[in-house]
């Protein structure tokens, strides 16, 4: 059938643009899938300290570029220099700048981080391959440390595991190498000889609430296609702190011109945040145009959490109803019952729903005998369910039942159309069909309120906008399926019986 | 709780499922505008007047609240009547009134009613209590039916009538549908009726559900229900294949009634009819639809050449 070709083009489109917006979300603007994800910020402070010579000053920071860690906020405070921070391809660094500087000056640097959402993949250094030998006899010492540990290990991530214990044994060549060099050195040398790509870093071990610490030296080696980091002397490595790579290469962290005793410490706190509020609020910074619901006000806000959960109701009655064959009355009607159990708790609101309906149609009994047009039997119901719940609610409050309350929550005008209607079938097919029928309607109002009050699935529905493209498509695909209901099966069992 | 019947299997025996009705027949062979033909149930009894298809008298209609009391004018000159709302659905609000003595009305079920409670029926149907969506409605009032003694012992307190799905003008499959006392004289099927499949060709019965459970007997009057044989079968045939004519609906339930004076008559048609006569007939409706949806014609064939077909291809 041609006609099917764009309904499943549709469809397809639908669910292209859902997962794709969902991709987006989530990676590009890092929207958590999950409600309560929180992530650490970290707030680094850089404090530069040093005599001014009576002249004028310029002092360059060096400022960290780790791919593990994306910067959020930076800002310096200065008392009259100019400041001026540049940042390229290659280099990070804030310049400070006074004309006439004398005495005692500290300057603040800080920056807020937080750790990267996926570890970039670095690029493959290219192993160095021509080094300086060192004098001998150290050179042969350290050549036969290597060929003894290269005997001894399997691959690369071996190799280097065991020089570095290697450097912490009584060996006696390690001694005498270290009689010399200092143990990063020795490292740095030895991987340089396996051809082993390595670096000399300075990193700032991450600790929340740490102050005066100043940066580690530390070994960076590629192997099994990432960067590790070793620290051979001052053992402030440990798995629960992150470590921030300050200083790559380039020897110099801070450089001042026109003064002395220059001094950087570094303080260091941290924070733990919504990494949804983080997201948007990152995104809200960054893009001039943002289409999300973030930028309207907070009550219109808490509305659309609402209103998005109502497609959540509508796929779970379209899926009992069409995939299952429960029977309910409406097919709106549940959706809006189980909104209600939303304000009013599960329980409350089955109980108040059930004795307000079965209240409503004792009394609806009695009204259908007054002989009444429709219009105003049905403005009697309503009236009548108003003082049912105002009834409820006096009765409640007495016996201090607090929590029935929220029948207050109940749309007056469902309630009286549910009356109404199952006063009607009462009437005509017998209690018996107002029992499968309601009860029919309240399984589905359940199972939707069930679906619509679950954290990660409210989660979705606003954050995720593209999810209701997805529901539309299943929605559509639902509207045609042709097969048989659940229960159909068991109505049919027969048919299959006798043949 | 899991007594499930295979899906696939039911597919290979032609068991037509609810989706599968909505979808490939009733909204493909229906057109939404015909469906007033059949849901005003004024207007089908026109059409029928036109095309000749036998329905019960028509005595009168209802329109304006201050009209209620033609139906006691009308009571004087018949015995009994019917009322109903022209738009009702599922049998609604339909009030039957066998006739009048001393004690009040008296209905179908044998109770006696009083003139207030007609007099409220009445303006119910009008306000649309018992019409689809509340509309406003006018009340239909019809003769009563004499109901043919062959059923006798067969309906409790209630008023058979046989089902025929018609399809693009061919009767595929039939039901004798009988009232119970569990279904409390209605003739629905999932209020607990009977239902006696009917062979399509002969008429004559072939197996029999309750509650889509087999049984072989009335579960009131005890009556064997497997030696039921409908005589005028032929005239039934001829009068449900013209109401595709009639009402233009491709897919569609007619409901008739065996008059004793006048033979079957139309009462009522379905746009959307059940799926229960499957089970009746212990057959799936899908191969007989499939093999009327592969028959080509350049012209439409006459009900008589399509009720021939039926009696020669369907069992």
């Amino acid at each position: 059938m041609s006609a099917r070709a764009p309904f499943f083009f549709l469809v397809l489109a639908l669910i292209v643009v859902g997962l794709s917006t969902i991709y987006y979300r989530h990676v590009e603007i890092g929207v958590p899938l999950t409600p309560g994800e929180q992530i650490t910020v970290w707030q680094v402070e850089a404090e530069i300290s040093f005599t001014g010579n009576n002249g004028a000053v310029n002092a360059q920071l060096n400022l960290p570029r780790d791919a593990n860690f994306e910067l959020m906020e930076e800002f310096t405070a200065s008392p009259a220099y100019g400041v001026h921070v540049d940042r390229d391809n290659s280099s990070a660094k804030v310049t400070w700048s006074k004309r006439h500087v004398k005495g005692r000056q500290t300057l603040y640097y800080q920056a807020t981080y937080k750790e990267a959402r996926s570890e970039p993949k670095p690029a493959k250094p290219m192993p160095v391959s021509n080094f300086e030998p060192w004098e001998e006899p150290y050179q042969s010492s350290a050549q036969t440390l290597l060929n003894d540990v290269f005997q001894k290990s399997a691959d690369t991530g071996l190799l280097v595991r065991q020089l570095e214990s290697m450097l912490d044994s009584e060996d006696q060549t390690v001694a005498m190498l270290l009689s010399r060099h200092t143990k990063t050195d020795v490292f740095l040398h030895l991987l340089e000889m396996a051809a082993v790509p390595s670096r000399r870093v300075g990193g700032l071990v991450l600790e929340d609430g740490r102050r005066n610490q100043s940066l580690v030296p530390l070994v960076q080696a590629y192997f099994n296609e990432r960067w590790h980091l070793f620290d051979l002397q001052s053992n402030s490595l440990s798995p629960g702190h992150p470590v921030l790579i300050w200083l790559q290469d380039s020897p110099a962290l801070l450089d001042v011109v026109g003064g002395n005793n220059s001094k950087i410490v570094f303080s260091i706190s941290s924070e733990t945040k919504s990494a949804l509020q983080e997201a948007n609020a990152s995104f809200a910074d960054n893009e001039s145009f943002h289409f999300g619901l973030y930028n309207l006000p907070i009550a219109e806000q808490n509305l659309f959490k609402g209103i998005l959960l109502l497609p959540i109701g509508a796929l779970v009655v379209v899926f009992l109803r069409v995939i299952v064959g429960i029977k309910c009355s409406g097919t709106f009607m549940p959706i809006l019952i189980a909104t209600s159990f939303i304000q009013t708790e599960l329980l409350n609101g089955v109980v108040g729903f059930l004795l307000i309906v079965s209240t409503g149609l004792v009394i609806r009994s009695y009204l259908s005998h007054l002989n009444l047009l429709l219009v105003s039997r049905i403005s009697a119901v309503v009236i009548l369910v108003i003082g049912i719940i105002v009834l409820f609610t006096i009765i409640a409050f007495r016996l201090g039942l607090t929590e029935a309350l929220t029948v207050t929550f109940f749309p007056m005008i469902i309630m009286a159309w549910t009356i109404e209607r199952m006063s009607i079938l009462w009437e005509e097919e017998g209690g018996k069909e107002v029992l499968v029928q309601g009860f029919g309607s309240l399984i589905v109002a359940v199972i939707a309120y069930l679906m619509m009050d679950n954290a990660l699935i409210r989660h979705w529905a606003f954050n995720f906008l593209g999810v209701h493209a997805l529901i539309m498509a299943a929605v559509l695909l639902m509207g045609q399926y042709t097969g048989y209901r659940l229960l159909e099966l068991r109505r049919f069992k027969p048919m299959t019986d006798h043949f | 709780m899991f007594n499930l019947a295979n899906p696939f299997k039911l597919r290979r025996l032609g068991v037509m499922g609810m989706n599968q009705r909505n979808f490939a027949y009733i909204s493909r062979y229906n057109d939404r505008s015909l469906f007033p033909n059949v849901d005003d149930k004024l207007k089908t009894k026109t059409l029928a007047l036109e095309y000749g298809i036998a329905v019960p008298d028509l005595l009168g209609v209802v329109q304006y609240q201050h009209d209620v009391e033609l139906v006691f004018e009308i009571l004087q000159k018949h015995q009994g009547f019917c009322i109903k709302p022209a738009k009702g659905s599922g049998g609604k609000g339909i009030l039957v009134i066998l006739h009048s003595d001393e004690n009040g009305y008296k209905k179908a079920s044998g109770d006696y009613v009083s003139r207030d409670y007609i007099v409220r029926h009445v303006s119910n149907i009008l306000a649309g209590l018992f019409s689809l969506g509340g509309a406003a409605d006018v009340a239909v009032v019809e003769a009563l039916i004499e109901f043919d003694p062959v059923f006798d012992g067969l309906s409790h307190e209630g008023v058979p009538d046989i089902r025929l799905v018609v399809f693009r003008g061919y009767p595929v499959m039939s039901m004798l549908r009988l009232a119970t006392h569990a279904s409390d004289g209605k003739a629905n099927l999932h209020q607990g009726a009977v239902g006696v499949g009917l062979s399509i060709a002969t008429g004559v019965a072939r197996s029999a559900v309750q509650f889509d459970r087999p049984v072989t007997r009335h579960p009131d009057t005890d009556r064997d229900l497997s030696d039921i044989v409908i005589e005028s079968w032929d005239r039934l045939l001829h009068l449900s294949a013209g109401c595709y004519e009639m009402c233009g609906l491709g897919y569609l339930g007619a409901d008739i009634v065996l008059d004793k004076n006048r033979g079957p008559l139309v009462l009522e048609l379905n746009a959307r009819p059940g799926l229960a006569i499957q089970m009746a007939n212990r057959l799936g409706l899908l191969p007989r639809l499939k093999q009327i949806e592969a028959l080509k014609y350049r012209r439409t064939p006459t009900v008589a050449q399509r009720v021939d077909y039926v009696k020669t291809h369907f069992q």
